[in-house]
């Protein structure tokens, strides 16, 4: 089970939090504009990464806040936490 | 006739404490302080169980939590009987019953037996191949198999016994307080770590404290007696918590581990009355320092299970912590120095060793010149071919072993004995280690995997770590804890240590016998049966990955998760198949390092506590009366009311007919309620509901649809426009969470720049919804001050209004197609407002109704119920609910999915009416629909979502979704049952005042 350092609260247990899938996904802005294919991609495509991977997560039984967390999935190490509209670090 | 194999006092028994217990049935004596295991020894008794697959007479093997073969089963047919307990572990206590396992119909006489004789015909995966064919038999072998496959038997009753679940959160958490422990944990507390000290065992000082200390010498004391000091001054340590019996079950990541306390399992039963049995330790410790010790290895030679077998360093304990004799004629069997000091420890005590048998040829040292001087016969470069002896060892035979090991040679030679030890060196205990993540290396020259990868901040200490003798533990320790504790001083800085311990070792895997190969049984896991022959028949059958030869030849499953045979059948592999060990690896060493009892696991959480459930203001009410209960979400909903012992069915036709006739009413507190406040709240509402709400009038009301972003619909309720920027969203009962959830979502990560917050409100209002023809008057004379016109308030509008002093908010919006009130009140009013209602219906009937009937009535207007009529696969043009999707909206949620190439299909699964051909016939939800059933396979439609029988219509009606439903309209359906097929006919899902004549009647 993680720590997580929720931007907003500090360290707490995983089982505060739940975890919402891939960051950096946006919606699009006109998707009427879109193709099938493109809207299938924003909609159902997602990495699968072993390695570094940027995702989401909420302080669902804290403060409900929604942030982003870059994790290393081969061993579960959080390398950062930044909060939502932030960009992710670059080291 | 049994003997009485106590010999000298030791200081860890307790003579003046006598128990008394029984073990099958018979009852027996022992000392406090004794373990089952060492009890049953003291009375000569060695056979306690028989083996998994072959039912082999199986003995005590360790004396610690190891054991594969002594689990037993305590007070059988009460509701205290546990299974798969460890003789071993298990402290005696007066009026202790425990019997064996896997035996029928005694322990001494085992039908199963014969299957030791039919062994040959059991290898490895013998049952993938036997049962495979003819494949339709399986059935019936699985019932034999299943019969004759586990151990013990689980308890039938409930348990008696209080469990809990404790958090601790310690700076450095100590796994293990045998000596490396100890130290460590005295070094962290006294410098300001708050320290926590856990062993599994009832005493602190692991194998060092007994051990024949007269061998280890440290600053000039013997070994034992300076550990004790250690031992007492930790104590005296404020910043450290010691816990024995604390058994680390699971070392998981970030330092997350869970532990096991006993705190009752070695008190008498009748001193058990409201204690906590066991405690579950859910620790995260900031450091983790592992001292988890080490586990000797057996030897692998032909029949080396009998009763009687046991490792040598377990005969050393019994003799040394118990002071029990496990036989009058003992013989070492050994590969390393380990054998002789058992030997020398029984020697002391004046237990009888016969000989001892070395793999070593050229081999010296002080402990074997002092067994020599001792006048015991040592077979150097011998080894033990065969054992005799079918419940109790009796014999075993030698000879010497080839120089390169592989072969033995010369002629043999038979020796008598009661008891043999074997010793095949040490494996570090690194099973939690490896659960934590931490990656192994291969350590050539002793054959051990030691800890290489630390994955989080720990370090493991002493003979985990592959360091065997007090010297090299106790020369490394001080350097390691001051670099891995960031401090720069220990108490133990340059000790003195003195030990006449010689660390070489002859390791020969799989020995070799005079029998030719096919022949022997030499068994590698004891507790799973397996033994070198099924590893090497894995291995020609083409496995070669340790995890697949694991499956196929069960070897290391079980309870024993790679405690004794693992390092065996990885040596043999390695050998047969010519690969390294270091890249064979190990298996996975699963948790729970030692079984738990699944009442420590669940904890608190049982009964009444399983799970946390919701109450309604007004519930006493509806418990009062009678109602019974259906769980929605965790919310206890009233469900019926039956009256003087009505059916449900009854009970529902009755309620649904005053709700139609005359008036009803239903608690719908349960509903959802958040609160949306915000300059940008209609912008908001505009996309996430597919409908526009910018034109909606302040106090007026209207229903939403909210989809997923793939279209398919996701919730539903009605908002009502409070004011300018204010409005009250209803979701379903069991949705509330999730939606409030997907909402906050939106709003803080797509749309962060929208004005609007949102507050869940669900607990703040009790709903009391008053429907049926006569509701209005009702509702006016409970709030009189309100002008109840349909002028004045229409339906599908809101008025603020008073009950006395009581604020209420009151909707009048429908779910049942009746004029309908439902009034919001404070929740704490809730319960008044309910009975003051109640009172005033009276003289129209009014009949307060369950879930059930509003779901009829709901029914027979086609109003959908999101999770029933719906799952995550209808969109609502599905639904046949075009209207409610917005055409001039630019965008809301799950509006593009609306017209993907797959949404857009005429042959999707579409909602409709389905009625029977014979109006009395109620159809099954969830039956399926077909069209034609000659045709093989049978094409599946769809299936029925919803089905009443109505009692307004007089006919039963049904909800479904069907293939290109839509277009088939009056078309004949059939919904084959088990022993008849039902006619249908598809037909609009509103089966009740279409032109909705009621709401204003």
């Amino acid at each position: 089970m993680f720590v997580i350092d929720c931007p907003y609260c500090g360290e707490r247990e995983q089982s505060e939090f739940k975890a919402g899938g891939e960051a950096h996904i946006v919606r699009p802005k006109q998707p009427t504009e879109l193709s099938d294919d493109q809207w299938a991609e924003y909609l159902f495509m997602r990495k699968n990464i072993k390695g570094i991977q940027f995702e989401r997560w909420v302080h669902i039984h804290g403060c409900r806040k929604w942030f982003n967390v870059v994790r290393d999935t081969s061993n579960d190490v959080i390398k950062a936490v930044y909060k939502m509209g932030e960009k992710p670090p670059t080291n | 006739m049994t003997k009485n194999l106590r010999v000298k006092t030791s200081k860890f028994i307790d003579e003046t404490y006598k128990i008394s217990f029984k073990f099958n049935g018979t009852t027996y004596y022992g000392y406090k302080g004794d373990t089952l295991a060492s009890a049953l020894l003291a009375n000569d008794i060695h056979l306690v169980g028989r083996s998994f697959k072959y039912h082999r007479p199986r003995g005590i093997m360790t004396a610690g939590s190891e054991e594969p073969n002594a689990i037993v089963q305590l007070h059988s047919n009460s509701a205290r009987t546990e299974p798969n307990v460890r003789a071993t572990e298990l402290e005696i206590y007066e009026g202790l019953e425990a019997s064996s396992q896997n035996c029928w119909p005694s322990v001494n006489f085992d039908i199963g037996g014969i299957n030791n004789f039919l062994s040959p015909l059991l290898p490895a995966g013998f049952y993938y191949k036997t049962f495979m064919w003819p494949a339709s038999f399986w059935e019936k072998y699985e019932y034999f198999i299943r019969k004759s496959a586990g151990l013990g038997k689980s308890p039938t009753k409930p348990d008696p016994d209080i469990y809990e679940h404790k958090y601790i959160h310690c700076d450095v958490l100590v796994v293990g307080a045998g000596i490396s422990g100890i130290l460590a944990a005295k070094t962290a507390a006294k410098n300001g770590f708050k320290t926590l000290l856990v062993d599994e065992k009832s005493y602190l000082g692991g194998s060092t404290i007994y051990q024949n200390s007269e061998k280890y010498r440290i600053n000039n004391q013997n070994s034992s007696s300076w550990l004790e000091k250690e031992i007492n001054e930790i104590k005296k340590l404020k910043n450290l918590e010691i816990k024995t019996r604390t058994s680390v079950a699971a070392f998981h990541g970030y330092n997350f581990l869970l532990a096991r306390e006993s705190l009752t399992d070695h008190i008498p039963l009748n001193q058990r009355k409201n204690k906590t049995r066991q405690r579950l330790l859910k620790i995260r410790a900031k450091k983790v320092l592992m001292a988890t010790g080490s586990l000797e290895r057996p030897l692998i030679f032909d029949n080396n299970d009998r009763p009687g077998i046991l490792l040598s360093s377990a005969i050393e304990k019994y003799a040394n912590l118990f002071g029990v004799a496990c036989g009058e004629k003992n013989v070492i069997f050994t590969n390393n120095d380990s054998g002789y000091e058992t030997a020398s420890s029984l020697f002391q005590k004046g237990i009888d060793v016969q000989a001892i048998i070395d793999n070593r040829e050229n081999i010296d040292s002080k402990l074997i010149k002092e067994a020599e001087k001792n006048n015991i016969k040592i077979y150097k470069g011998y080894t033990v071919v065969n054992t005799f002896g079918y419940k109790r060892i009796n014999k075993i035979s030698v000879m010497q072993l080839s120089k390169d090991g592989q072969k033995v040679v010369g002629s043999k030679i038979s020796i008598a004995c009661d008891c043999l030890g074997i010793s095949g060196g040490w494996t570090p205990a690194v099973h939690l280690f490896t659960q934590s993540g931490g990656k192994l290396k291969f350590r050539d020259e002793d054959q051990v995997f030691i800890p290489d990868k630390y994955p989080s901040d720990q370090i493991s200490i002493g003979s985990c770590n592959g360091e065997f003798t007090l010297d090299e533990i106790l020369s490394s320790l001080p350097n390691k804890l001051k670099e891995f504790l960031n401090i720069t001083k220990t108490d133990y800085e340059n000790l003195e240590v003195q030990s006449s311990y010689n660390k070489s070792k002859r390791n020969i895997w799989l020995l070799p016998s005079d029998k030719i190969f096919g022949k022997t049984k030499s068994f590698i896991d004891y507790q799973n049966d397996a033994t070198a022959r099924d590893i090497k028949l894995a291995l020609r059958e083409g496995f070669r990955s340790i995890e697949h030869v694991k499956r196929y030849t069960t070897t290391g499953m079980g309870t024993d998760q790679g405690k004794l045979g693992n390092m065996h059948a990885l040596g043999i592999i390695s050998e047969t198949a010519n690969t390294k060990m270091g890249e064979i690896g190990t298996t996975t060493f699963r948790p729970p390092y030692t079984p738990l009892t699944f009442g420590t696991i669940v904890g608190r959480n049982v009964g009444e506590y399983f799970d946390i459930f919701r109450k309604t203001p007004i519930h006493e009410w509806h418990v009062k009366n009678k109602a019974e209960f259906e769980n929605v979400g965790q919310w206890k909903r009233a469900w019926f009311y039956p009256k003087d012992g009505e059916k449900m069915h009854d009970a529902v036709q009755r309620e649904s007919k005053a709700a139609r006739d005359s008036a009803g009413i239903l608690d719908a507190s349960t509903l959802g309620k958040i609160d949306i406040q915000g300059t940008d709240a209609s912008e908001f509402l505009n996309r996430v509901y597919t409908n526009a709400w910018s034109k909606l009038a302040i106090g007026k009301c209207r229903y939403g649809l909210m989809l997923n972003e793939d279209g398919m619909v996701y919730d539903d309720g009605v908002t009502t426009r409070l004011d300018e920027n204010h409005y009250i969203m209803t979701t379903t009962t069991g949705g509330a969470a999730t939606v409030l959830g997907k909402l906050e979502d939106y709003l803080q990560t797509e749309w962060p720049e929208l004005d609007v917050y949102l507050t869940s409100v669900t607990d703040h209002y009790a709903t009391v919804s008053v429907c049926g023809p006569n509701s209005k008057k009702i509702v006016s004379q409970v709030i009189p001050d309100l002008d109840f016109s349909d002028d004045n308030f229409p339906h599908m509008s809101f008025k603020n209004a008073k009950i006395g002093k009581i604020k209420c908010r009151i909707m009048r919006i429908s779910f049942t197609g009746e004029q309908s009130y439902e009034i919001n009140v404070q929740a704490n009013y809730g319960k008044s407002v309910w009975e003051k209602c109640m009172e005033i219906g009276k003289e129209f009937n009014i009949t307060p109704y369950g879930t059930e009937t509003m779901h009829l009535l709901r029914a027979e207007k086609g109003f959908i119920i999101v999770g029933q009529d719906t799952d995550a696969t209808m969109t609502p043009i599905d639904l046949q609910m075009d209207w409610i999707v917005s055409k001039k909206k630019y965008d809301f949620i799950g509006k593009r999915s609306l017209y993907r190439s797959d949404t857009i299909k005429e042959d999707r699964k579409q909602l409709v009416g389905l009625l029977t051909e014979n109006p009395d016939e109620v159809l099954e939800e969830g039956a399926q629909i077909v069209a034609d059933i000659r045709k093989s396979p049978i094409e599946m439609l769809g299936h029925v979502t919803s089905s009443y029988y109505s009692p307004n219509l007089k006919k039963s009606i049904a909800l479904g979704v069907v293939r290109g439903g839509k277009n088939m309209m009056g078309q004949k359906l059939i919904i084959p049952m088990e022993n008849k097929q039902i006619n249908v006919t598809v037909a609009d899902p509103v089966f009740l005042d279409k032109e909705n004549k009621r709401l204003n009647a």
